[in-house]
């Protein structure tokens, strides 16, 4: 039987179609890891909590009922939003932390398994995928929710809510793509990881997450170019039923998503070994 | 002649001292990752070689002892092997499944129970699910905690942690497997069990072992490559004269005195005719003079030379008492000789002063004073076979 040779030296090897094919074939050769990986980190998470599957969405619930708070009493007066301002504001606050979560993920993925990353030779792309994982498992139990505040308004039902799924995979992959480039950088320097945090909180009020886009001054124009702004309407529209005003500019975010995100797992492949040397033994 | 497994060609890899410097290098090193990085890499200021120009060829079969002091480069060098780190210069050609004893029970999650673990374990170690499934009563029994497997694993002492994480990675079936110094863990039953599994890869893999037990890499190992300061200065297949490197490298701990009664003026330790050495041939006699002074009121006391071997585990002991004198004044300059009977490696001897009880009963006086290290010596030349520090004379008759 012929024996698989491995060889390290200084050069990376940079051609990438290589390197591409061997990202991928230690996706495909490790799914059960990823798999497994995922499964861990969910039953561990939920076994040592009673409130559980709650925490997934306590928080975009909270913002969604401080801004329907807000509106209800007259403190602050948005613009009709076209659906009942409650869920408007819900899938908003949702949608926006499906992406933010995709972001932190890779880094969140790669930081808590730095023990054995200076321990043991495994597919690094399996800390990715099982990341995805975990963001398609806390997903779907937020989109169960948002189904039970669209069917409690009376939005009812539309066809386009079968494609919804479809808009939450786009946000996801938006989401790690960002996150994956951060990664390497962000296992270096903590700053970044803060700075992320921090970005985001601004972030989210030039994204028409618990608001619409107004309909003329600065605002309008830099809301209108933030790439995460066609991901949350387009979903929220496919949701609700709403004509799908921003579709263009999503397929444009997605299809440049897609191979962006090949990039940055290469970016990532090649990073490992070098965050690896820098981090403690 | 079996097929070689591992080659390594001039492999060297630096580090740098200070954080902030290293994570700015890292900032650079991603970016010129990027581009291929072919250039020759010099050190940069505040880098060190951690590891400098190794080279070495490993067959099926063969396993190389990797020993040096701490900070030799010795873990830096399996991780480049492991392929964690890439080299700075150099290159590494490994065939076959590698598989790593580094880090027992990686991806453990201490909620979950040991069965789950098994799993978690074993995926990382890239087994498959179907080969987990197939595995997991054999890993169940050779760990020997079935009444526990379904306990979460953050209520496992550490010995079964270390039990269970051995006995998923006793399951791969590498080409070349790689040691870290996990070995010392556990009862010494398992011990035992572990070392056997190890023995029944060795013959089928090459093997890269790290260790500081002497005695451990004295009993596995075909070759032996002594690291100082991230260069192979010993590469062979003599393992007694890469052991004469370790024990020559010795850092020697400073003397350490408990209780100041007895003052130890002068040692010196010498061969029969009285020339002063420290490296003594087997069975040679090696005579230690000592000249002290008592000043406590104790007036009957003896004195105990304790013989440690590297490991600080004591080996042999002689005492005064054997000699029927009292010791009853105020000063010695004493004598004593002991025939060199010890399995080549470097001891340290200590001496006490004890008060004598003349007691018929297992029962001592107070330990009067305590000289820890108060010289060290080395034996060479003797046959080095087993763990064993002593090597008695024996008559044969077949």
């Amino acid at each position: 039987m012929e024996l698989e040779t491995k060889v390290y030296q200084k050069e990376n090897n940079l051609r990438i179609g290589k390197l591409l094919k061997d990202s991928l074939s230690d996706i495909s050769k490790s799914r059960f890891l990823s798999f497994q990986l995922a499964k861990r980190d969910i039953q561990a998470q939920y076994r040592q909590s009673y409130l559980g599957i709650i925490w997934a969405f306590v928080t975009p619930l909270a913002t969604a009922f401080v801004w329907i708070f807000l509106n209800n009493s007259g403190t602050v007066r948005v613009t009709d939003t076209g659906i009942p301002y409650p869920v408007y504001a819900f899938s908003g606050t949702l949608l926006w932390s499906i992406i933010t979560e995709s972001i932190n993920s890779p880094m969140g993925s790669t930081n808590s398994a730095k023990g054995i990353l200076s321990k043991i030779n495994f597919p690094k792309e399996a800390l990715i995928v099982s990341g995805v994982y975990k963001l398609l498992f806390n997903s779907s139990i937020k989109v169960l929710l948002l189904l039970v505040f669209i069917f409690f308004f009376g939005v009812g039902f539309h066809w386009t809510l079968l494609l919804f799924p479809l808009a939450i995979l786009g946000g996801v992959l938006f989401g790690t793509t960002l996150g994956l480039f951060i990664t390497p950088l962000g296992m270096l320097y903590k700053d970044i990881g803060r700075m992320i945090g921090f970005g985001l909180g601004f972030l989210m009020y030039v994204t028409p997450v618990v608001y619409a886009i107004p309909t003329s001054g600065i605002m309008k124009t830099v809301m209108e170019l933030n790439p995460f702004t066609p991901i949350i309407l387009t979903a929220r529209d496919l949701a609700v039923g709403m004509p799908l005003m921003h579709l263009t500019y999503f397929l444009i975010v997605i299809a440049c998503c897609i191979p962006l995100f090949f990039i940055a797992l290469l970016f990532y492949r090649i990073s490992i070994p070098i965050l690896v040397e820098r981090m403690s033994a | 002649m079996n097929e070689v497994l591992i080659t390594v060609e001039n492999l060297s890899k630096k580090f740098c001292k200070d954080l902030k410097t290293s994570l700015w290098y890292g900032v650079k090193d991603l970016a010129s990752g990027l581009s291929g990085n072919k250039n020759e890499r010099e050190l940069r200021p505040k880098e060190f070689w951690a590891v400098k120009d190794i080279s070495f060829e490993l067959r099926r079969g063969e396993c190389l002892g990797l020993i040096g002091h701490n900070g030799a480069g010795k873990s830096t060098l399996l991780k480049i092997l492991n392929g964690l780190i890439n080299p700075d210069a150099g290159k590494v050609t490994i065939k076959g499944r590698v598989g790593a004893l580094i880090e027992l029970g990686a991806g453990f999650n201490p909620i979950l129970s040991g069965r789950e673990n098994i799993y978690n374990n074993g995926a990382i170690l890239g087994f498959t699910r179907k080969e987990i499934d197939q595995k997991v009563e054999e890993i169940i029994d050779f760990a020997e905690i079935r009444e526990f497997i379904d306990m979460p694993v953050q209520n496992y002492s550490s010995g079964m942690k270390v039990r269970l994480g051995f006995a998923v990675a006793a399951q791969m079936e590498p080409d070349v497997l790689i040691i870290d110094e996990v070995l010392a863990v556990g009862d010494i039953g398992f011990r035992v069990k572990c070392f056997n599994r190890i023995s029944e890869l060795l013959n089928n893999c090459a093997v890269i072992f790290v260790s500081h037990s002497m005695p451990q890499v004295a009993r596995i190992s075909t070759h032996v490559m002594h690291m100082k300061k991230g260069v192979a200065d010993y590469l062979g297949s003599d393992i007694a004269s890469g052991l004469r490197m370790y024990n020559q490298n010795y850092t020697i701990e400073d003397t350490t005195v408990i209780g100041n009664e007895f003052i130890i003026k002068s040692f010196k330790l010498s061969d029969i005719e009285g020339k002063v050495k420290s490296t003594f041939l087997a069975s040679e006699t090696i005579c230690l003079k000592l000249d002290f002074v008592n000043n406590s009121d104790y007036k009957d006391y003896f004195i105990s030379v304790v013989i440690m071997d590297a490991n600080l585990n004591g080996v042999a002991s002689l005492n005064s008492l054997s000699e029927n004198t009292k010791l009853d004044k105020k000063s010695y300059s004493a004598e004593v000789s002991f025939e060199n009977f010890f399995t080549p490696g470097k001891y340290a001897i200590n001496i006490v002063f004890t008060e004598n009880i003349n007691s018929s009963e297992y029962s001592f006086g107070k330990t009067l004073s305590n000289y820890r290290n108060l010289t060290y010596f080395d034996s060479t030349g003797g046959a080095l076979v087993g763990t064993v520090p002593i090597q008695m004379n024996s008559k044969w008759k077949f």
